[in-house]
């Protein structure tokens, strides 16, 4: 054995060395932080890069004469007549007339795509709303198509040869004209926001999506609450320790672990093939999305009653409450902060599920605005999945915006749970 | 010995310190700078670590007020007073443990061998391999019994090979008097020791390092009667090499093993001086209503 | 009638019952003489009659709508001629959702045939009737309740026992749900697989090499011969979670120690939200960026070296996930990390360890089985994980361990064999389920070693 002198001489031998192992460790340690939330910069900034340019859109100022022909109206056009009326023929004459010097065939299919196919619709809304305008010449902003919105994006290299893209110099030139004549202006995309799904980028809104998830989110939530607060209850305050409330703790536990996909599958073989409930229908979604957000809340239910101190249960027994009593006057309004920061948390999980809910059929193209529960409906990270693969760029930079309002949701209910977090936190 | 609180919860220690026996419009201060300086010798002819005006802070609170104190070539001195009096923490000063404690700070000269262990040379891992620990739990690393006690040297590289360093566990296991009873199963797991083998156990791992003082914070405090009598008589035979400085509660044991005594009150080295004196012959009037049990 | 004014109508019963159950008990109990003091107070009474009324028109509504769909149908089945009666049973089935679907309305009537037009007016028929009354019968069984509730309103009528019991049998039906759930999934799972392996043998499936779904559809051959061998299925799936675990593990892990051991507590109290903001983004948004930047760039280093990289490469979607996951490998780890008593530190410490040593030398020896456990759990999330994959990996059922080739997962396969519109009972269809009885169970076993390790690990430092 090495006597005390020794020891010391030894150790300072390799200390150097043992500190510099230390050293690299800690940095390695800080070298995976470091990354992962580079990473996580990284994935938000793209993002953001990418979605930005989806809030604004570009419109083009044009003069407009309704003329009867044009449209193809008779002298007293009904509600239907009105509806299919030839708006877009109208457009087009008015782009023809702004450049008169357009004349062969393939150039007017060109300056046609100027303008996107959501002109029409907006002309048709003006006219249905005021028929007396019909005959009149107007003057009106209307949404520039795909390409151009791309090409002043700044997305188009118009240095590449003219054959390799599909904004052509030609179209470079009328646009650069109207810019010229102050006929181009930037606003706020509300169609972004006010429409629903499209099969134009430029037409594709979210407020379909929105809507579905709002409404599979109150039916998750209406479920999902009361039967998780009721079980985590039980499991917490009553059950007997025995092998059924065993069992339970079991399942509970894999249930959270079990992958979203398989809740797809429950639902279908459950819920639609054998229940009959509708398919893409935001009842089944929310039904679905319970089931799976049911162990979230039930497990940090169970932590929020756990961490009220017996004490206050003995207080109230003592007074002579019954155990329910008890519960439900004392425990329970205390850990309610607690058990609604873990719903919210389950809520924003099941908000940006996806998976199980392609298995439902919710990834049908749908464009109406669902108004019911039993409407055939698309949630906002579905449509962000479906969009995601349309081969069109405008919707690379729609799915991007898409994704920034789901984050923008998650965020806020995330915060308003850290908010509750820290508001009732309580030490016993 | 029941009233063992957690004195390694350090916080917990700040706040007992705050609480205890004050009367509420003094404040700790106040009554710190009341018990006057300390009584007897703190200095010693060859000291083998010597503290000089050590004040420990946690966050704004003081621990520790001005605590003059040296510690002979081997001797044992034991350091006694009620919960909360910094005793543990003056000890986990010596070898730099409260290092582990972020808002800990330390003020004043600590030296080993007439070397700053604050200063900015001395270096935590050497001084913790001269300095060994043993802690008021037994606590030893869910490894096997062997691999214990050759963590150190493992660690050190104290050992050439592999006979090198068995010979280094079995003579620690020796010298902390536990080798007897675990020679047959040097490959169990350290926990499935009992208490009392366990913190010998722990003994054996800090001798392997071969350490010139050995700090003990309530060595026992978590054994029975028998275990503490073991332990109390290898403290003794551990004198001839070692230089000990035993942290207790128990008034007993301190007289039981050790020469010197110096006695915390509220943070503050009120008295010290060789243990016989101490307990039949107290000066300091707090020393003596200690000693007779008044408090404490 | 429809369900949700029925249900206003029952709530405005059960309301009802509650107010008039307690002035009841109320006034009942003030003329009473003093002695016979009622058991409760007199708003148990009041719960006591609005259960009476609710629970029996819950059980018929709950009652009629599960057996209302077989019993419309076959009455309307029987109804049909008998050469439509006589059709084999999936085309009788097709026949009968035609006719619903008209009743519906989902379809339009112009281009059907008049005896399903017919069909279709009985099916409305009877199903306006049914649900009049359904809500009748619904309506009169909580008045029948109400009724008998009120009656039993007398001192010596435990109205306090009784609610208390009606609600533990509700809590202990809510907390029993988790075990249905279970048992659902593995039913739904495992009857379509059944039906599966009754068409296509298990060893084909566990043990071929050729997975092609489409051409079996296409031939028309019912579980035609290499088809349906999962293998490579299974490899794609092992070869894209080592990749993640590869990523996840030690990124996830070292951050765990450094957040637990090194971090002060301000660093501790942004950086761990931060990386737990990954844990909360939705997979989708993974899937978007794997597919959209990851791969691409991928691509485009491996060409820049000379390597041909499949523009679905295993390696994007593997690294994006490994990404996804380091945030729970990390928190799980910081718990155990953290668990491991301050004792074992400063044993360690005090025998002049560096913190590293102490760190690689008895933190995570300690904590290791719960890092274990956390692993397991991140590789059944891995294996389990669907919309990157289905994003960013590709559909070929490649089998190969070059993680710069495209492959495929189970979940890639569930989710393109389920979406889209096909047969229920085609092979097609039902492999999707034998995959999702496959990644049930493996994540089943995974979960529960797992679970029970990290509950061990718990036990011992509790």
């Amino acid at each position: 054995m090495n006597d005390q002198r020794n020891t010391t001489e030894i150790v300072q031998a390799s200390i150097k060395r043992r500190y510099a192992k230390e050293k690299r460790f800690r940095l390695y340690g800080l070298i995976a932080i470091i990354s992962s939330l580079a990473f996580l910069a990284m994935l938000i900034t793209t993002i953001t890069i990418r979605g930005l340019p989806a809030f604004t859109q570009n419109f083009i100022q044009l003069d407009i004469t309704l003329d009867q022909k044009t449209l193809g109206l008779g002298d007293e056009p009904d509600i239907s007549a009105l509806r299919k009326a030839n708006y877009n023929g109208t457009i087009k004459n008015s782009l023809l007339a702004e450049f008169p010097d357009v004349t062969k065939r393939k150039d007017k299919k060109l300056l046609y795509k100027l303008v996107s196919k959501g002109g029409q619709y907006d002309l048709q809304k003006k006219v249905m709303a005021d028929p007396e305008l019909i005959g009149e010449s107007m003057t009106v902003w209307l949404p520039v198509g795909d390409d151009v919105h791309t090409y002043l994006k700044g997305d188009v290299d118009i240095t590449l040869p003219e054959k390799k893209r599909r904004f052509k110099d030609i179209q470079v030139g009328w646009i650069d004209s109207l810019q010229e004549n102050g006929q181009i202006a930037k606003r706020f995309n509300k169609t972004f926001f006010e429409s629903g799904d499209s099969r134009e980028p430029e037409l594709a809104g979210i407020r379909g999506a929105l809507f579905g998830s709002m409404l599979t989110l109150v039916v998750t939530l209406a479920l999902s609450f009361p039967v998780a607060v009721a079980a985590a209850l039980y499991l917490e305050e009553f059950a007997p320790k025995n092998r059924w409330t065993d069992l339970i703790e079991v399942n509970i536990n894999n249930l959270a672990a079990v992958p979203s996909i398989v809740f797809g599958l429950l639902g279908l073989a459950v819920f639609i093939n054998f229940f009959h409930l509708p398919r893409s229908a935001p009842l089944v979604g929310g039904l679905v999305l319970s089931l799976m957000t049911l162990p979230t809340i039930i497990i940090s239910s169970r932590a929020a009653l756990k961490s009220v101190p017996p004490s206050i249960r003995d207080a109230a027994l003592g007074l002579g409450a019954s155990n329910l009593q008890v519960v439900f006057h004392h425990v329970l309004p205390l850990a309610m902060p607690g058990i609604l920061t873990g719903t919210i948390i389950g809520m924003a999980q099941a908000l940006g599920e996806t998976a199980p809910l392609l298995m439902i059929g919710m990834v049908a193209f749908i464009v109406d605005v669902p108004t019911a529960i039993t409407d055939p409906a698309t949630v906002l990270p579905v449509q962000i999945f479906q969009w995601a693969d349309l081969p069109e760029k405008g919707f690379v930079e729609k799915t991007s915006a898409a994704i920034m309002v789901l984050l923008a949701f998650l965020i806020v209910m995330n915060a308003l749970a850290v908010y509750l977090r820290k508001k009732f936190e309580r030490k016993w | 010995m029941n009233d063992s609180s957690t004195e390694a919860d350090t916080e917990k220690l700040v706040s007992m310190n705050i609480d205890q026996d004050i009367p509420h419009e003094q404040t700790v201060e106040e009554i710190v700078a009341s018990l006057g300086d300390t009584v007897g010798q703190t200095r010693v002819d060859n000291p083998k670590m010597s503290c000089t005006d050590v004040n420990v802070f946690y966050a704004d609170k003081q621990a520790i007020f001005g605590v003059d104190l040296d510690i002979a070539d081997n001797e044992v001195i034991s350091m006694i007073g009620p919960s909360g009096c910094g005793k543990s923490t003056l000890l986990r000063c010596l070898n730099r443990m409260n290092d582990t404690i972020p808002i800990c700070k330390v003020t004043g000269d600590l030296t080993l061998d007439g070397e700053n262990i604050y200063g900015k040379n001395t270096d935590p891992v050497l001084l913790r391999a001269r300095v060994g620990m043993v802690f008021q739990k037994p606590n030893p690393f869910p490894k096997s019994i062997y691999e214990n006690v050759a963590y150190g040297p493992r660690l050190h590289g104290l050992s050439r090979n592999k006979a090198d360093l068995d010979d280094i566990v079995v003579t620690s296991l020796k010298k902390a008097g536990i080798y007897n009873e675990v020679k047959d199963r040097l490959d169990q797991p350290g926990t499935g020791l009992s208490g009392g083998q366990q913190q010998r156990l722990c003994i054996a791992r800090t001798i392997a390092c071969s350490p010139e003082v050995i700090l003990m914070d309530e060595p026992c405090s978590a054994l029975d009667p028998i275990a503490t009598a073991k332990i109390e008589e290898l403290i003794d035979e551990l004198r001839e090499n070692y230089s000990i400085a035993i942290v207790t509660h128990s008034m007993q044991q301190a007289a039981r093993v050790s020469q010197r005594t110096a006695y915390f009150h509220l943070g503050k080295l009120v008295e010290v001086g060789g243990t016989d004196d101490i307990f039949t012959n107290p000066k300091h009037e707090l020393t003596e209503n200690y000693i007779t049990g008044r408090f404490g | 009638m429809t369900i949700s004014l029925l249900l206003l109508v029952i709530f405005i019963l059960v309301a009802l019952g509650y107010t008039i159950g307690r002035t009841r008990a109320v006034k009942r109990f003030r003329s009473a003489e003093r002695e016979r003091r009622p058991h409760s107070l007199p708003r148990y009474y009041g719960y006591l009659v609005a259960l009476y009324t609710l629970i029996p028109a819950l059980v018929v509504i709950v009652l009629w709508g599960l057996l209302e769909s077989s019993v419309l149908t076959s009455m309307v089945s029987r109804q049909l001629p008998e050469d439509i009666q006589s059709l084999p049973e999936g085309q009788l089935k097709l026949v009968i959702n035609d006719i619903k679907n008209l009743a519906v309305g989902n379809i339009s009537s112009s281009n059907s045939d008049p005896i399903r037009m017919e069909a279709a007016d009985h099916f409305s028929g009877l199903l306006s009737k049914s649900r009049w009354a359904k809500g009748i019968i619904a309506i009169a069984a909580a008045l029948l309740g109400m009724f008998f509730g009120l009656r039993s309103i007398a001192p010596e009528t435990r109205a306090r026992i009784l609610v208390e019991k009606a609600i533990m049998i509700f809590l202990i039906a809510c907390s029993s749900l988790a075990i249905l759930t279970t048992v659902g999934i593995v039913f739904s799972v495992l009857f379509e697989s059944l039906r599966f392996f009754g068409k296509v043998p298990f060893s084909e499936f566990a043990f071929g090499l050729h997975w092609s779904p489409q051409t079996a559809i296409r031939a028309d051959q019912v579980g035609s011969s290499g088809s349906f061998g999962a293998v490579p299925i299974f490899a794609g799936t092992l070869l894209i979670s080592v990749i993640a675990m590869l990523v996840a593990v030690p990124f996830g892990l070292m951050s765990a120690i450094y957040l637990a051991e090194y971090a002060s507590p301000s660093m501790r109290s942004w950086a761990k939200p931060l990386l737990e903001i990954l844990a909360g983004i939705p997979t989708v948004v993974y899937g978007f960026f794997a597919a959209l930047t990851m791969a691409p760039m991928i691509r485009g280093i491996g060409e820049s070296i000379g390597l041909t990289v499949a523009s679905e490469s295993a390696l994007a979607a593997g690294l994006v996930m490994g990404i996804m996951i380091i945030p729970f490998v990390s928190s799980l780890s910081d718990d155990v990390i953290t668990a491991v008593p301050q004792a074992m530190r400063d044993g360690s410490l005090g025998l002049g360890a560096t913190k590293s040593e102490t760190i690689k030398k008895v933190v995570i020896p300690a904590a290791l089985p719960g890092i274990v456990g956390g692993v397991l759990l991140a590789v059944s999330r891995a294996i389990g994980e669907t919309m990157i994959v289905v994003m960013a990996a590709g559909l070929a059922a490649n089998l190969t361990i070059n993680p710069l080739e495209a492959v495929t997962t189970v979940t890639v396969q569930i989710v393109t064999l389920l979406t889209g519109d096909q047969a229920f009972d085609s092979p097609k269809t039902l492999a999707a389920f034998a995959l999702g009885l496959m990644l049930f169970v493996t994540t089943l076993i995974l979960n529960i070693i797992a679970l029970r390790t990290v509950r061990k690990y718990r036990e011992q430092y509790e």
